[in-house]
């Protein structure tokens, strides 16, 4: 490790804490429905789209309202992309010439952008024309992103509304945040990109005769709009199959310094816009420094593997740091830095190819997935997913010190912490299940490209990945199969889903609920007493969860690793 | 309960249609448009133009297998270096092939057997196309460069020297295709 390295990572998240109460401030007007300066230019568009499609923004909606029409709005536009993706060869901006994807993997590609998971069985620029790279993918981009933050805000109002039977208007958060927030950041932020390098044209590809006089053909594309979009908005998808290990995806320290501030900048913001419409900001603060002790914990131990590198290569004659499968312009530090933020916060955009890390490196990217996503999280579920641990935490502590079970002025009652274990335990049943079956059949057998207790964790990696919604992937993982297609497909589907539609059944009944005054017989939720229970709570569920999975992958792994067996 | 659905699912696919027309192809467009007249050359593959011919682009990298070059690391996009197969070797830390391959590449470059050959050298890169090699890998193939080129060490020290960047919060680093055509340019010895 290096001093310029934790120069970079501390940085980093100063940047990011500096950045924190103007974006939080931001996100709560928008939480509001309160007029923001863009709403001069952006405001007749928002007016036009709510009259084409004959929604009243100010008609409030309960939990259920809210979740049937996220839910048709999402299939919609599922089923769009499946279409697009489908009908490839026949439509317009295809330079290539590319033809359609088969079912299986139109199925996975379009339910991968839209649970905001973005994993990809396909090689962009192999496979995928502009269109379907644009008006097939970049959509869902915004808009999954859009449900993620409208989500969060229903569960916001759950805990800061008293006895009302609404959560807000689905249509109007959604359609404020992509035109408000997601929609001109991304235009400024791609103008950037391509001023530091990153295409944006509508040409195919261009061939080159290289120095040494050999052919070279370069994939090109609208790279930069798709890509600002695929960070700020946590999706991850790539233009490219290496995604922003790719040159053109991310041609600098600087781009990757900004992808990774972009990846985390919105989760920072949502936990200011929770204390603010909680009316304690403090309680926003608390989670923060639950969610960067944690960050900050994986960062440490994944930089520490990566820049002591691999004492199988060591014994060959080849000290120093693991360079396998990173970039020169990201070394260890910026590619570690980039695993953990990328897994902390369901982005799953990469810099460096995960499966070529070291064990216990790898091991801090898919446990941090396996913890529920909720380490700053994607953006909007990030925050979500926290809060239905606060609910456990606030239980467990209600059991073991006799304390009344409250948060933030609202009671927790069975019924709020009977959803938070539903929603919590999808994660579990589908990885751990999913990962079960794959490692005894034929299918599932044939994905892995890596032999021994490395090729279990890449069938354990890509179902986690799946279910969490991140996208990442070691990615020896054959997973272009109608096997892999279909089950990620369904890990996907459910891993978005049944856990959104327990959390909106909570936040309509905390809504319902009276405000309860903290007395003196509360649990304080803001001190590091609290901090440290969440954590608490977080590590222990995740472990006891997935340490036996984790033993007999990366562990395995790393025993073998430093003992220099290979297979 | 049927009409409310009816009406539901209308603004659901207004609503997407809408979204999709604003997202997918307006904003990528017009992009396209102020990308294409503010920054021309970036937005289309920052290339580099010799003599009416395009020989490579600044971003992204080319293979380099001479010996007269500085070699670029081992490539696992396509057969090395291709443009429209960017990936890396996803070999993991414990894999038997990747030992293989590191263990060849280094008897290749290894000019004597303490030698210690720096790690980004016999390394694939994530992409498959990394321009870069870290100055270590590039001072460490100054010698052969120099005896293949009949120049002076260093020259082509000072050569390398020249082209190595130290970014702000970055890795330092030096292009190769920079290099390797600033080496052209060097010329015989004298």
């Amino acid at each position: 490790m290096t001093a310029q390295g934790w120069i970079l990572i501390l940085v980093f998240v100063a940047i990011l804490l500096a950045l924190t109460r103007p974006v939080g401030a931001w996100l709560f007007a928008l939480y509001e429905g309160r007029r923001t300066p863009l709403h001069a230019l952006l405001g007749p568009v928002e007016r036009a789209y709510y009259r084409a499609a004959g929604i009243d923004p100010a008609k409030e909606q309960g939990w259920r309202a809210y979740a049937v029409h996220m839910l048709i709005f999402n299939v919609a536009l599922l089923v769009l992309t499946y279409a697009v993706l489908r009908a490839q060869a026949l439509l317009p901006l295809n330079p290539q010439g590319f033809g359609g994807l088969s079912p299986d993997l139109a199925f996975n590609t379009a339910v991968s952008f839209t649970t905001n998971t973005n994993w990809q069985s396909y090689g962009g620029e192999s496979t995928l024309s502009n269109l379907s790279q644009m008006f097939g993918l970049t959509i869902h981009n915004f808009l999954s992103a859009a449900t993620g933050i409208a989500l969060a805000f229903a569960m916001f109002r759950g805990f800061a509304r008293k006895e009302t039977k609404t959560v807000g208007n689905f249509y109007a958060d959604a359609t404020r945040i992509t035109l408000y927030l997601l929609l001109p950041v991304c235009i400024v932020y791609a103008l950037v990109l391509i001023a530091c390098g990153v295409p944006q044209t509508l040409d195919g590809a261009i061939d080159v005769t290289t120095l040494e006089g050999a052919r070279q053909t370069l994939a090109l594309g609208p790279v930069a709009s798709q890509e600002a979009i695929k960070m700020l908005g946590t999706n991850g998808g790539g233009f490219f199959n290496a995604n922003s290990a790719h040159p053109f995806e991310n041609p600098s320290a600087f781009t990757n310094l900004l992808q990774m501030l972009s990846i985390f900048v919105l989760g920072f913001g949502l936990t200011s816009a929770f204390g603010r419409a909680v009316g304690d900001r403090r309680q926003g603060w608390a989670i923060l420094a639950a969610m960067v002790l944690l960050f900050l914990a994986g960062t440490t131990v994944a930089y520490w593997q990566e820049a002591a590198g691999n004492p199988v290569l060591h014994q060959l004659g080849l000290p120093g740091a693991n360079m396998e499968g990173k970039e020169v312009r990201f070394g260890a530090a910026a590619s570690a830095l980039f695993a953990v933020v990328t897994t902390a916060a369901s982005c799953g955009a990469v810099n460096a190819m995960h499966d070529s890390f070291t064990a216990l490196g790898g091991l801090v990217p898919l446990f941090n997935m396996q913890l529920g996503e909720v380490v700053i999280g994607g953006v909007g579920a990030g925050i979500y997913g926290f809060l239905l641990f606060a609910i456990l935490a606030v239980f467990v502590a209600g059991l073991m010190v006799g304390r009344t079970p409250e948060y933030v002025g609202k009671k927790i009652e069975a019924r709020e912490v009977k959803l938070a274990v539903l929603a919590i335990a999808v994660l579990p049943l589908v990885i751990l299940g999913f990962t079960a079956l794959a490692s005894v059949t034929a299918a599932g057998l044939a994905g892995p490209l890596n032999k021994g207790a490395h090729g279990f964790s890449e069938i354990l990696y890509a179902f986690t990945s799946a279910v969490a919604n991140n996208g990442s992937a070691f990615a020896g993982l054959t997973a272009n199969t109608p096997f892999y297609n279909g089950l990620l497909g369904v890990a996907m589907w459910v891993g978005r889903f049944f856990i959104i539609v327990p959390m909106l059944a909570i936040a309509g009944s905390l809504a319902a609920k009276k405000g309860v005054p903290a007395g003196p017989g509360s649990l304080p939720t803001t001190g590091p007493l609290w901090v440290g229970l969440l954590i608490g709570i977080i590590l222990i569920l995740g472990g006891l969860t997935f340490l036996p999975g984790l033993a007999l992958g990366p562990i395995a792994d790393h025993l073998a690793m430093i003992r220099g067996q290979t297979f | 309960m049927g009409k409310t659905l009816t009406a539901a699912l209308r603004s659901a696919i207004v609503m997407a249609l809408l979204f999709a027309l604003l997202l997918g192809l307006i904003y990528p467009l017009v992009l396209t448009g102020f990308g294409q007249m503010l920054f021309p050359a970036q937005a289309n593959g920052s290339l580099v133009v010799e003599q009416g011919r395009v020989i490579g682009s600044t971003v992204v990298g080319q293979a380099f297998v001479s010996e007269r070059y500085f070699r670029s690391r081992p490539s696992a996009a396509g057969k090395g270096y291709d443009g429209l197969a960017s990936s890396g070797s996803n070999l993991g830390p414990t894999s038997a092939a990747l030992a293989e391959r590191v263990r060849a590449d280094l008897a290749s470059y290894r000019t004597s057997p303490g030698s210690l050959v720096p790690p980004d050298l016999v390394t694939a890169s994530a992409s498959g196309l990394d321009p870069d090699l870290s100055p270590e890998a590039a001072f460490y193939q100054v010698p052969r460069i120099a005896r293949v080129r009949s120049l002076p060490e260093p020259r082509v020290r000072a050569l390398v020297e020249a082209n190595v960047r130290r970014p702000l919060l970055g890795e330092p680093h030096v292009n190769l295709l920079a290099l390797n055509r600033a080496l052209d340019r060097l010329g015989p010895a004298g």
